[in-house]
């Protein structure tokens, strides 16, 4: 037993200062232990920039058929256009810049998954502190309606919806939603649950605020942590099945091309060894979704207070 | 049990009465498909002909009492597009779809179990960490975009294995089967790769955690206490315990399996029911649509409830009258 004493003193103080450095640095102090993950967020804060300043960097709009030429159709990574433009990334069928159109695309993907994660946060945790504060038929409904839809796989519910619905993009946002939600619904009901039996919640019940505030001020907050975990890998979810459905046509129009639009427009080119049309599109889609996910692996283990040393 | 069981079925039916009313409104409603299945060229007079024949004059809650009394005998309407009643045209596309969906889940158990147990029974060794970095590559990596990359280096550049179709198959019991002939399998090995990926991540992490977790367990220190090897307390004691959360998310995720295989039925031109769904949502053929998604739905329930019956088999601490869904 004396051989661990001098762990836990040097241990001590380390902790002590811990307790004093904001929430907010602790948490940041905890989530750069992981390098890879900081990898995964420097990752996403470079997609998230390439897609909000996809028309300043992009070396051609890939939508204005002005800058077009069909003489630079399908023309292989590096080469020059008629113009001395250089294709870094190649061109597709219509002469379009690959890298261009990968840029722009990637803001089509992102807008979409984080449009319809937020959506479907907003719902699904509302119907989740519904489930969880009020309890009884509520619950039972709420809840019933979550196990049903998460029994089936998501891709067969947005291929459901999908044929429902119809095509377009505030479509597919639709139907992402009504995927997704259950997942946040579920995940918050659960640590509401413990939230509402604590004395906190007890104490604002008794100064008579109304249960929109308790709920919304108290109650949320509360529950928080889980919920981003939840999120950052729903939008990564939502990515990958928006790209999913555009990719079997289903998805969205062809006025919006996505990344999943742009490799399946590549698909064709792919048996005659034309591979940059769908193989770039496809790097910038990993990169994506890897690194939302590399990051919501590390909040999981960050904000996971089972595993806080 | 008994009870369970009949409270389930009769669940299920309430589930696929809703799911039925819900598909068959909402596929009414979009399109017409008049406009693509009669040529623009006809005159009134055949344009209301082919109306009344496919039925779409009438108001849809008669439509669609129309549909539920046929339903319940079996006949889930003609297709439009092949004028072959729509259920028959799932059901013979149906072995495919079976077929690698079983295939996929057999290379995702004989890969990911044992990559599983080698990274929770060393999780620091480096080995263990590539292993975990692959299966978060493998929830990453879209289905589909690696199907293409198969295909690109396997077909295209190496030319090792066909990129399409089935290849040659064999009639067993009127099912026509690719896994028995050996064009049949190099045509089956790419697809069911690709479908397989996803499982074989989640494989490898539920036997991740369920090894490390039963490591730690009294019974395992026990079970080395007398003086077993560490092969038998691994492949005997720990390896039971270990499969219980496995075969229960593995059977659940046999439905998902064929339902993702729309993905890779699509990339590889397998000719399955995915590939059917696909093409009847893109020429707006209602019945197929209308029809697949119940025969998926059905499998979906039944599939569910086989697990919830294994799981107590397999686990007796499992009480299924105490189970609420």
């Amino acid at each position: 037993m004396t051989v661990t004493t001098p762990d836990r003193v040097a241990a001590e103080p380390v902790e002590a200062t811990a307790a004093v450095v904001s929430p907010l640095r602790r948490f940041w102090i905890e989530f750069r232990e992981n390098r890879v993950a900081v990898a995964g967020l420097a990752g996403c804060l470079l997609v998230v920039a390439l897609a909000l300043l996809a028309p300043l960097i992009a070396p051609q709009n890939p939508y204005d058929l002005t800058q077009l030429d069909i003489m630079d159709g399908r023309l292989e990574p590096g080469s020059k256009s008629m113009d001395g433009m250089t294709f870094w990334l190649g061109t597709d069928d219509q002469g379009r810049d690959m890298l261009s159109g990968i840029l722009y695309g990637i803001r089509i993907s992102l807008a979409v998954g984080v449009a319809s994660g937020v959506l479907a946060m907003l719902f699904g945790a509302s119907m989740g502190l519904l489930a969880a504060y009020f309890g009884g038929r509520v619950d039972t409904l709420i809840m019933r309606v979550v196990d049903l839809q998460l029994s089936f796989p998501a891709i067969l519910l947005a291929l459901i919806l999908v044929a429902v619905l119809g095509q377009g993009i505030d479509k597919i946002i639709i139907a992402l939603v009504a995927v997704q939600w259950a997942y946040y619904a579920r995940t918050i009901r659960g640590t509401a649950l413990v939230e509402r039996r604590k004395e906190y919640i007890e104490a604002a019940q008794c100064l008579a605020l109304g249960h929109r505030r308790v709920v919304f001020r108290h109650l949320l907050p509360n529950c928080l942590p889980p919920l981003i975990v939840v999120g950052t890998v729903q939008v990564a979810h939502a990515i990958a099945l928006e790209a999913t459905l555009s990719f079997l046509g289903i998805g969205l129009p062809i006025t919006e091309p996505s990344l999943g639009l742009l490799i399946a427009n590549g698909f064709e080119y792919m048996l005659s060894g034309k591979y940059w049309i769908s193989f770039f599109p496809g790097v910038a889609l990993l990169l994506t979704i890897v690194s939302i996910n590399l990051v919501g692996d590390q909040l999981r283990d960050v904000l996971n207070p089972r595993l806080r040393k | 049990m008994t009870v369970f069981l009949i409270r389930r079925l009769m669940q299920s039916v309430v589930v696929l009465f809703v799911m039925s009313l819900i598909v068959f409104v909402g596929v009414y409603a979009i399109g017409n498909p008049i406009d693509i299945l009669i040529s623009p060229e006809a005159d009134q007079m055949e344009r209301e002909r082919a109306i009344r024949a496919l039925g779409l004059d009438l108001p849809l809650w008669e439509q669609y009492a129309v549909f539920l009394q046929r339903a319940v005998l079996g006949d889930l309407g003609r297709s439009f597009a092949f004028s072959t009643p729509a259920l028959q045209l799932i059901v013979e596309r149906m072995p495919a779809t079976l077929e690698l969906a079983i295939a996929a889940m057999g290379i995702s158990i004989a890969i990911g179990i044992p990559l599983g147990m080698w990274a929770g029974f060393r999780p620091e060794s480096v080995a263990g960490r590539a292993i975990m970095a692959g299966s978060i590559l493998g929830f990453s990596l879209p289905t589909f975009w690696v199907g293409l990359m198969l295909i690109m280096v396997f077909a295209v550049h190496l030319g090792w294995l066909p990129s399409t179709g089935r290849g040659e198959t064999v009639e067993v019991f009127g099912i026509r089967l690719s896994i028995l002939t050996r064009d049949g399998i190099a045509h089956m090995i790419l697809p069911a790769f690709n479908l397989a990926l996803f499982k074989m991540a989640l494989v490898i992490r539920l036997t991740r955690a369920g090894m490390r977790e039963n490591l730690l367990m009294d019974y395992v220190k026990f079970a080395r206490a007398k003086g077993l090897s560490t092969g038998r307390v691994i492949f005997v004691h720990v390896m039971k315990n270990i499969m219980i959360p496995v075969v229960t998310i593995l059977g659940l995720e046999l439905g998902s399996v064929i339902a993702f295989a729309v993905v890779t039925e699509t990339i590889f031109a397998w000719p399955g029911m995915g590939k059917l769904i696909i093409d009847s949502i893109n020429q707006l053929d209602r019945p197929v649509i209308v029809a697949y998604l119940l025969v998926t739905v059905s499998m979906f329930i039944i599939i569910n409830l086989v697990v919830d019956i294994l799981y107590s088999v397999l686990d007796p601490r499992v009480r299924l009258k105490e189970m609420k869904s």
